[in-house]
C-alpha cells in the first residue's frame, strides 16, 4: 500500500517536471492593459502563437490604468494603454525608458433617443460640450436648430447619458471637447474619468446605449467599433474642416494620416480634431508599451518579431474586426522605431 | 480548558496529564480552532492596515475635509467622500425600510402559520433567491424596475407625493430609489431566511404556556416567540445590512453613478463600493488610486458605525416593548 503511494507521489511529481521542462524552450511573455483593442490582440497574440510555436504571449484586459500600472510595478513584460503616458509617469519608471507604438484605431461617436428624429443629427464640437456640461438642456435649442435645419425636434430634455467607469472612450471624447471648448478645456478637463456637471453614469458601451435606448431624449457616447457591431444608429460630427461626418473606419484612419505629418517622434499624440477633409475628429490612437530595454534576449527578439507582425500581416485582421488600421505614413515611423529596443 | 492545563503544567502530575490530553486530542482540537477563529480576527486586522497605509497619500492630503467635501475630479485632484456616503446611507437604509418589515413578516407566515408543505416550499424559493448573483438582480432591474418606475411608480408619486422634497425633480427611472429597492429585494430572501430559523428554534413549551394564558394565535407569535426570537432576527438584519452597504455590481447598474447629494430619491447618485469598482481598474495617478483606498476604508468604518447604530436601536426598541408588557 505505502510503496503504492509513493509509486503515484513520484509519478505526479514527474508529471510537473516534465511539463516544465516542455515550459523551458517556450518564452513566456506577460502583458495587461487596455480593454478596448482587447479583441484584436487576442487575436493577433493567438495568430502569432501559431505563427511562432515558441512564443506565448498573455494579456489580461485590466484597464489602461492597470496597465500602466503593473508596467510601472515592472509585473509584466509590456503594458498596452488607451492613452499616451504623461511625461510624470514615464519618469516613474526608471529601469528603461517607454516606447509608445501605435497599434490601432477607433472613433467615438454621439448616439441619441429623440423622438420622432429618423434622420442623421448633426453636431459641432461646441454644441456637444454645451450639451454634456447641461448650458444646452432642451431638444429644441436654437443652437441645435442651427446646425440641423429641416429637423423637427421636440422640446424634450436633455438627458446626458456618460460612462461610469474610468475609460478610453471617455478620455477621447472629452480631449475633443477640451480641444474644441476653451470652457470644457477649463472647467472640467480631459481625462478617463471627468467630474461630469450633469447626468447619469452607465457601465461599458452596452450600459451607455442601452440607457440612452430606455431612456427618451438621451445623449450619450460609444465606441464606433461598438456601433457598427450593433448596427446602432449615430450622428455626424463636424470636423476641424467644417465638414460634418459621419464615423467610419476610413475617416478614422483618415485622421491618423492627417495628423501624422506633425507627429512626434515618441507617438504620444493626441488625434482628435484632426486637420483634413475627411479626417473624423474624435478618433484615438491605442498604444502598446514597451520597454526600451529588455535584457532576456529570448522575449526581446519575440516582441520585436511581434511589433513587425502586428505592423504588417496584423493590420489586416483590424476592419473585420470593426477597428480602423494605422495609415502607412504612421507604419513606417514604427518600424524605425522599433530599432531603439535593445 | 486551556488555561488550566497551562497553569498545571509545571507540577510533573499536571504534565502527565496535558500529554494525556493531547493524546486524546482535546487540546490539539482546542489549539486548532483557537487558530480558525484567530485567523478571522487577523484578516479584519490586516484588511484594515493595508487600506490605511494604501490611503496615506489620501488621508494626508485632504485629512477629515475627505469626510466633509462634495468634489470629486480627478483632474483637479479634489476628491471628497460625502455624496458616496451619502448615497450608500440613503440606499441601505431605503433597502432595509422595505425589506425589513416585509423580511420578517414573511418569516413570521412561514414558521408560525403556513401550513408545512406550503411553508417548506416557499422557504425553498426563498434560498434559492438568495443564491442568485447580483449581476442578475441588476439585470432585471435594468429591464423591468427601472422601465416601471419611470413609466408608473414615480410619475405616481411625484402627482401624490409630490409636495414632499423627495418625490421632486425629473424622473429618470434610475437613481436612489431605483438602487434602494433592488437592494431591498436582495436583501428580502437573507431577513426571511434566517429570521425563519430563528423562530423555529423557539422551544414548543412558550408557545404553550402563552395559548394556556389565555392567548390567540396572534398574541402568542407577537408578543413571545418573536421576542423569544429576536436576537436571530436581529442578526438577520444586520447581516441584510452588510449586504446592502457593499453591493456593488446590481447598484451600479441602476443608481446612475452621479456624486452629488440631491433630497430626491428620483435623483441619480452613487455608493462607495460601486465608485471603487467603476474606477479603480483606470485610475492612473497615485492620488486617485489612494482616495479610492480611503473610501474602502470608509467603507469599513461606515459599516461598523451603522452595524453598532442598528444593534443600539434595536435594544432601546425591544426593551421598550418588553417594559409594556
Amino acid at each position: 500500500m505505502k510503496t503504492r503511494r509513493t509509486f503515484l507521489f513520484g509519478s505526479v511529481i514527474a508529471g510537473f517536471l516534465a511539463l516544465g521542462a516542455s515550459a523551458y524552450a517556450m518564452v513566456q511573455i506577460n502583458a495587461a492593459g487596455a480593454t478596448f483593442p482587447a479583441a484584436i490582440y487576442q487575436k493577433w497574440f493567438e495568430k502569432f502563437k501559431t505563427a511562432h510555436p515558441d512564443d506565448q504571449i498573455n494579456y489580461q484586459a485590466i484597464g489602461s490604468g492597470g496597465g500602466v500600472r503593473q508596467l510601472t510595478e515592472g509585473t509584466v513584460d509590456f503594458g498596452a494603454s488607451d492613452f499616451p503616458l504623461t511625461d510624470e509617469q514615464i519618469a516613474k519608471i526608471t529601469k528603461y525608458h517607454v516606447l509608445h507604438f501605435p497599434t490601432v484605431m477607433g472613433g467615438v461617436v454621439p448616439t441619441y433617443n429623440v423622438e420622432g428624429v429618423s434622420t442623421d443629427l448633426k453636431f459641432t464640437g461646441q454644441l456637444l460640450a454645451d450639451i454634456f456640461s447641461a448650458k444646452i438642456s432642451k431638444w429644441n435649442d436654437a443652437e441645435i436648430a442651427k446646425v440641423n435645419p429641416g429637423v423637427k425636434l421636440p422640446s424634450t430634455d436633455i438627458v446626458v447619458v456618460h460612462r461610469s467607469e474610468g475609460s478610453g472612450t471617455t478620455f477621447v471624447f472629452t480631449d475633443f471637447l477640451s480641444t474644441v471648448s476653451p470652457d470644457w478645456k477649463n472647467k472640467i478637463g480631459k481625462g478617463p474619468t471627468v467630474s461630469w456637471p450633469s447626468g447619469l453614469g452607465a457601465k461599458g458601451n452596452e450600459g451607455v446605449a442601452g440607457q440612452v435606448k430606455q431612456t427618451p431624449g438621451a445623449i450619450g457616447y460609444v465606441e464606433l467599433f461598438y456601433a457598427i457591431q450593433n448596427k446602432m444608429p449615430f450622428g455626424a460630427v463636424q470636423n476641424q474642416a467644417g465638414k460634418f461626418l459621419k464615423a467610419s473606419l476610413e475617416s478614422v484612419t483618415e485622421a491618423a494620416a492627417g495628423a501624422a505629418k506633425s507627429m512626434p517622434a515618441d507617438f504620444r499624440v493626441s488625434i482628435v480634431n484632426a486637420p483634413g477633409a475627411n479626417a473624423y475628429p474624435l478618433s484615438t490612437f491605442t498604444w502598446l508599451l514597451i520597454p526600451d530595454s529588455i535584457p532576456d534576449a529570448g522575449k526581446k527578439k519575440a516582441i520585436v518579431e511581434f511589433l513587425h507582425w502586428m505592423l504588417t500581416t496584423g493590420q489586416n485582421d483590424a476592419a473585420p474586426l470593426s477597428y480602423a488600421p494605422l495609415p502607412k505614413s504612421v507604419i513606417a515611423k514604427e518600424e524605425a522605431q522599433i530599432a531603439k529596443i535593445h | 480548558m486551556g488555561n488550566t492545563a497551562a497553569v498545571v503544567a509545571p507540577s510533573p502530575g499536571g504534565a502527565r496529564r496535558f500529554l494525556k490530553r493531547l493524546q486524546d486530542g482535546d487540546e490539539i482540537a482546542h489549539m486548532l480552532t483557537l487558530i480558525f477563529a484567530a485567523s478571522v480576527l487577523l484578516i479584519a486586522v490586516l484588511l484594515v492596515y493595508e487600506l490605511w497605509i494604501h490611503s496615506s497619500e489620501s488621508r494626508q492630503r485632504f485629512g477629515f475635509n475627505f469626510f466633509f467635501t462634495q468634489t470629486w475630479d480627478p483632474n483637479s485632484g479634489q476628491f471628497g467622500a460625502l455624496p458616496y456616503i451619502y448615497g450608500t446611507i440613503v440606499t441601505s437604509v431605503l433597502a432595509l425600510l422595505i425589506s425589513v418589515p416585509l423580511g420578517v413578516g414573511a418569516a413570521i407566515f412561514l414558521a408560525e402559520l403556513a401550513p408545512a408543505r406550503v411553508s417548506n416550499m416557499l422557504t425553498f424559493l426563498v434560498e434559492l433567491l438568495a443564491a442568485v448573483p447580483s449581476v442578475i438582480y441588476g439585470l432585471l432591474a435594468i429591464f423591468s424596475l427601472v422601465p416601471l418606475l419611470r413609466t408608473y411608480i414615480e410619475p405616481g408619486l411625484k402627482a401624490t407625493l409630490g409636495f414632499l422634497p423627495m418625490f421632486q425633480g425629473p424622473i429618470y427611472g434610475i437613481g436612489f430609489l431605483a438602487a434602494g429597492l433592488i437592494l431591498a429585494i436582495m436583501t428580502f430572501p437573507f431577513i426571511i431566511s434566517i429570521s425563519r430559523e430563528a423562530l423555529l428554534e423557539v422551544p414548543r413549551e412558550q408557545r404553550e404556556a402563552a395559548l394556556a394564558l389565555g392567548a390567540t394565535k396572534w398574541e402568542s407569535t407577537w408578543q413571545v416567540v418573536v421576542p423569544y426570537a429576536k436576537l436571530g432576527i436581529m442578526g438577520s438584519i444586520f447581516l441584510a445590512l452588510a449586504r446592502a452597504l457593499g453591493e456593488t455590481m446590481a447598484v451600479t447598474m441602476v443608481i446612475g453613478n452621479d456624486p452629488r447629494i440631491k433630497a430626491s430619491l428620483f435623483a441619480p447618485g452613487y455608493t462607495i463600493a460601486a465608485v471603487i469598482a467603476n474606477e479603480f481598474s483606470e485610475a492612473v495617478n497615485g492620488l486617485h488610486q489612494s482616495a479610492l483606498i480611503e473610501l474602502g476604508l470608509v467603507l469599513f468604518l461606515l459599516t461598523m458605525i451603522l452595524n453598532a447604530g442598528a444593534r443600539l436601536l434595536i435594544i432601546a426598541t425591544t426593551k421598550k416593548g418588553s417594559s409594556r408588557e
